[in-house]
């Protein structure tokens, strides 16, 4: 028989207010097995932990239940009080009577009816409990950044900083992502590819980051530590250490589709470089514009006779690329909802009602019209501009639920911005409400609205057609109760904010969890903020919820940190509570084979065997096991088994 | 009036998810009848049949299983098979004779404080009026 030793905490009187906690310890004393009982006001205190210590050594114990909060948040400090006093740390469990018992009932008499029943089976838990030891495994000091967005590239640069290598991945041709298509950023109005393309240069530049741009993330297995990756670096067609940058094959290529960079405002042809800042800095030809790609037949060939260096080829093909990382942040980003699920805004019917991001382009000094604002129908100046906010946000039932939380901000800034190359014409914005938390955010908006004469109306638009060469907006302004017909010459909408396309099968690849709205999950929505539920993988930016620079960079340095914590060290250390095999039971039917999550287990002469290192104990293996042949140690069906009794007698 | 019967439940909570969950009603200081004993289980897809069983022949008057929501399991799958396995289990126990809300499946993710009190309150409500379990219940 063992020797266990119970400690209850009253935890002041979060505890001790609604449960009987000597009494629960008087309890416990009698319980077959129990040698200590004890309880105390503060048992994580350093007071309370010496009383453990010393029951520990006085009494000779040689497992302890500690009956208190939750085992999120106390278990690592009593399994440390465990280790100091001469203990396995596997040979520490904790009842949580605070949380699930002290917190959600009233009357005394049954919570500690309750309390007593839940401390009972986890003494007949831990007493079944083995010693076990940390399971090590070696570290790949390398980290893979996948997105090239600032989020990604701050990240890669704070990594690269601390001394470790980084391979960044980039799908399109240049690093840079949405910040590099934005005109100036708020609350201070600075430019943005001026702040941006400075770390965009150092990071290309920097020698401890690869940069691979053009390029996909396509295969990742492995787990933390020691993942391997398989990168499909496409074909871009052009030697860039030979190009350039002349330009002169844009100004032969015949073929012109919607250039991405400018929204689809201006064209670009089949042979491009995605803007003049771009890095790599070199030209990509678009294999899916180009017709010589795929038809030899009409392949017309003329950049490549132009081309002096000759740095088109066109026999590229695409390559995977095997890299081995320690640690993968995910910084995939945003696209804004599609547009076209908002018919009633006449999106795509009227050439100048726009997005938020092709506004953008109009401000930028770099866009189509040189930072005039020009409707893109006849090149006029709009003298009447309608803003409406949250379009496809707070809208539960028709499209999604949540805040998009950027669009505030940056329709006051676009409107600021209007007045500012228009001072005769007039902006409305139509809004829900205004959401400007954020270091001097509520300032910006009152500049926008008092020095600039933005006109803020809130309520929703329920439809913007087309008479008479104007955009009639039709909305309602609920604070005065009033119908509101605005004749505007254009229409701006805050889309929302959605991930990127392709985060749900990267997901899949990474084997990390998506929230409700397609989001990546973060572990724990306080405590987590940048980690994956996969430890070893951490998320930064936009990709994990709607955020804007200063939150995606922060959150970056916080995934980077994450990372290096990882890197840093020589071995890791992964929680020995794995699947086992009893190989004597073990028929080699293969079952728990088909139903691992993680690939851990495989059939070695006709018997199932775990790899420790893979395995993350979840036990859906030993729920599908006939025979009870696996089974996750320290909480085998034996261990429920005695759980369930104890919770049940008395 | 006679004192109203109070049903023992075993409550088989993932880590994850519905242990977190219920953390989080108590966090919240959210109020259910303490007629549940929670067993925080790593996933809901190790939850044997057998516990099921096991726990009604000890005497428990009801059993919850309760997991992460379809498609949100930290182990990416497990409750998927949790959910056809404890499918057949509520046949069964359904078809041997077993009142059904003896046996509950549910999914409460770790911000679904709210949902879990409800679940609970509502379980207990449904099991008061059943009076003791002595289908599976062992002589002793």
């Amino acid at each position: 028989m063992r020797r266990t030793g119970v400690f209850v905490c009253h935890c002041g009187i979060n505890i001790a207010g609604t449960v009987d906690v000597k009494k629960v310890a008087a309890e416990l004393a009698k319980y077959p097995g129990v040698v200590y009982s004890e309880d105390y006001v503060y048992m994580c205190s350093d007071p309370g932990q010496n009383l453990i210590i010393q029951a520990i050594k006085e009494k000779k114990l040689d497992t302890i239940v500690v009956a208190c909060c939750s085992p999120t948040l106390h278990e690592t400090t009593f399994r440390n009080v465990a280790k100091i006093a001469g203990l396995n740390p596997y040979r520490c469990e904790i009842a949580n009577i605070r949380e699930q018992c002290s917190w959600v009932h009233r009357e005394k008499d049954k919570a500690t009816r309750k309390a007593i029943s839940i401390t009972r089976s986890i003494v007949e838990k831990v007493r079944r409990n083995e010693s076990l030891e940390d399971v090590s495994v070696p570290v790949t000091k390398r980290a893979l950044v996948i997105g090239g967005g600032i989020a990604g590239i701050q990240a890669s640069l704070d990594i690269a900083n601390a001394g470790y290598e980084v391979i960044l991945v980039e799908k399109s041709p240049s690093i840079g992502g949405h910040m590099s298509q934005l005109s100036e950023t708020f609350p201070t109005l600075d430019c943005s590819q001026c702040i941006l393309t400075p770390k965009m240069v150092e990071v290309a530049k920097h020698p401890k980051v690869k940069l691979m741009t053009y390029s996909e993330v396509q295969e990742v297995s492995g787990f933390v530590g020691n993942f391997k990756v398989k990168i499909l670096r496409k074909p871009t067609y052009v030697d860039a250490d030979k190009c350039t940058l002349c330009d002169e094959c844009t100004k032969v290529c015949p073929i012109v589709v919607p250039n991405e960079f400018d929204m689809g405002l201006t064209g670009r042809r089949a042979i491009y470089i995605p803007f003049p800042q771009a890095v790599p800095a070199t030209y990509t030809i678009d294999e899916k514009a180009c017709p010589g790609m795929f038809d030899t037949a009409i392949a017309c060939g003329k950049c490549a006779d132009v081309c002096k260096p000759g740095a088109i080829n066109f026999d590229m093909k695409p390559e995977i690329i095997e890299v081995e990382v320690g640690a993968i942040i995910v910084a995939t980003g945003y696209d804004l909802y599609d547009k076209s699920m908002m018919a009633e805004y006449g999106y795509g019917k009227y050439p100048d009602v726009l997005d938020g991001l092709q506004f953008e382009r109009l401000l930028s000094a770099s866009g189509p019209t040189r930072g005039k604002i020009l409707r893109p129908s006849d090149k006029k100046e709009p003298k009447e501009v309608v803003f409406i906010q949250c379009v496809g946000s707070r809208d539960p039932e028709l499209h999604w639920p949540y805040c998009s939380k950027i669009c505030c901000m940056y329709t006051a800034k676009h409107a600021m911005l209007y007045k500012h190359h228009v001072p005769d014409g007039q902006a409305y914005i139509f809004y829900i409400d205004i959401r400007s938390g954020g270091k001097n955010y509520e300032e910006f908006v009152h500049r926008a609205v008092e020095e600039d004469g933005v006109l803020y109306l809130r309520g929703k638009v329920s439809k913007v057609f087309e008479d008479n060469g104007k955009l009639i907006v039709w909305g309602a302004d609920t604070l005065t109760g009033k119908q509101i017909e605005i004749a505007a010459d254009m229409v701006v909408l805050a889309m929302a904010i959605r991930p990127s396309k392709g985060t749900d099968e990267l997901a899949k690849k990474l084997k990390i969890a998506l929230d409700k709205d397609g989001f990546l999950a973060e572990a724990h929505p306080k405590l987590r903020p940048v980690e994956s539920m996969t430890s070893g993988i951490f998320l930064a930016g936009a990709a994990q919820a709607p955020k804007d620079i200063p939150e995606a960079v922060g959150q970056a340095s916080g995934a980077a940190a994450k990372a290096v914590a990882i890197l840093s060290q020589e071995r890791l250390f992964h929680s020995p509570t794995v699947a086992r095999v009893l190989k004597n039971l073990c028929t080699g039917c293969g079952m728990c084979i088909s139903v691992c999550p993680y690939e851990a287990i495989s059939l070695k002469e006709s018997k199932a065997e775990v790899n420790e290192i893979l395995c993350e104990g979840c036990g859906t293996c030993s729920a599908s096991c006939l025979r009870n042949a696996i089974q996750v140690k320290n909480l085998t069906p034996y261990h429920i088994q005695e759980m369930i009794k104890a919770c049940l007698g008395g | 009036m006679a004192e109203e019967f109070e049903p023992k439940i075993v409550a088989f909570l993932c880590k994850w998810c519905s242990s977190a969950g219920a953390d989080l009603a108590g966090v919240s200081r959210m109020e259910y009848p303490p007629n549940i004993i929670p067993i925080q289980v790593m996933c809901s897809g190790s939850v044997s049949p057998l516990y099921i069983f096991s726990a009604l022949s000890q005497g428990a008057d009801g059993v919850l299983v309760s997991g992460c929501h379809p498609g949100d399991c930290h182990y990416m799958k497990g409750n998927y098979y949790a959910r056809r396995r404890l499918a057949l289990v509520k046949k069964l126990l359904e078809y041997i004779g077993l009142e059904p809300p003896r046996f509950q499946m549910s999914w409460v993710s770790a911000t679904e404080g709210v949902k879990f009190t409800q679940l609970i309150k509502e379980l207990v409500k449904e099991l008061q009026p059943l009076g003791p379990q002595t289908k599976l219940r062992r002589n002793f």
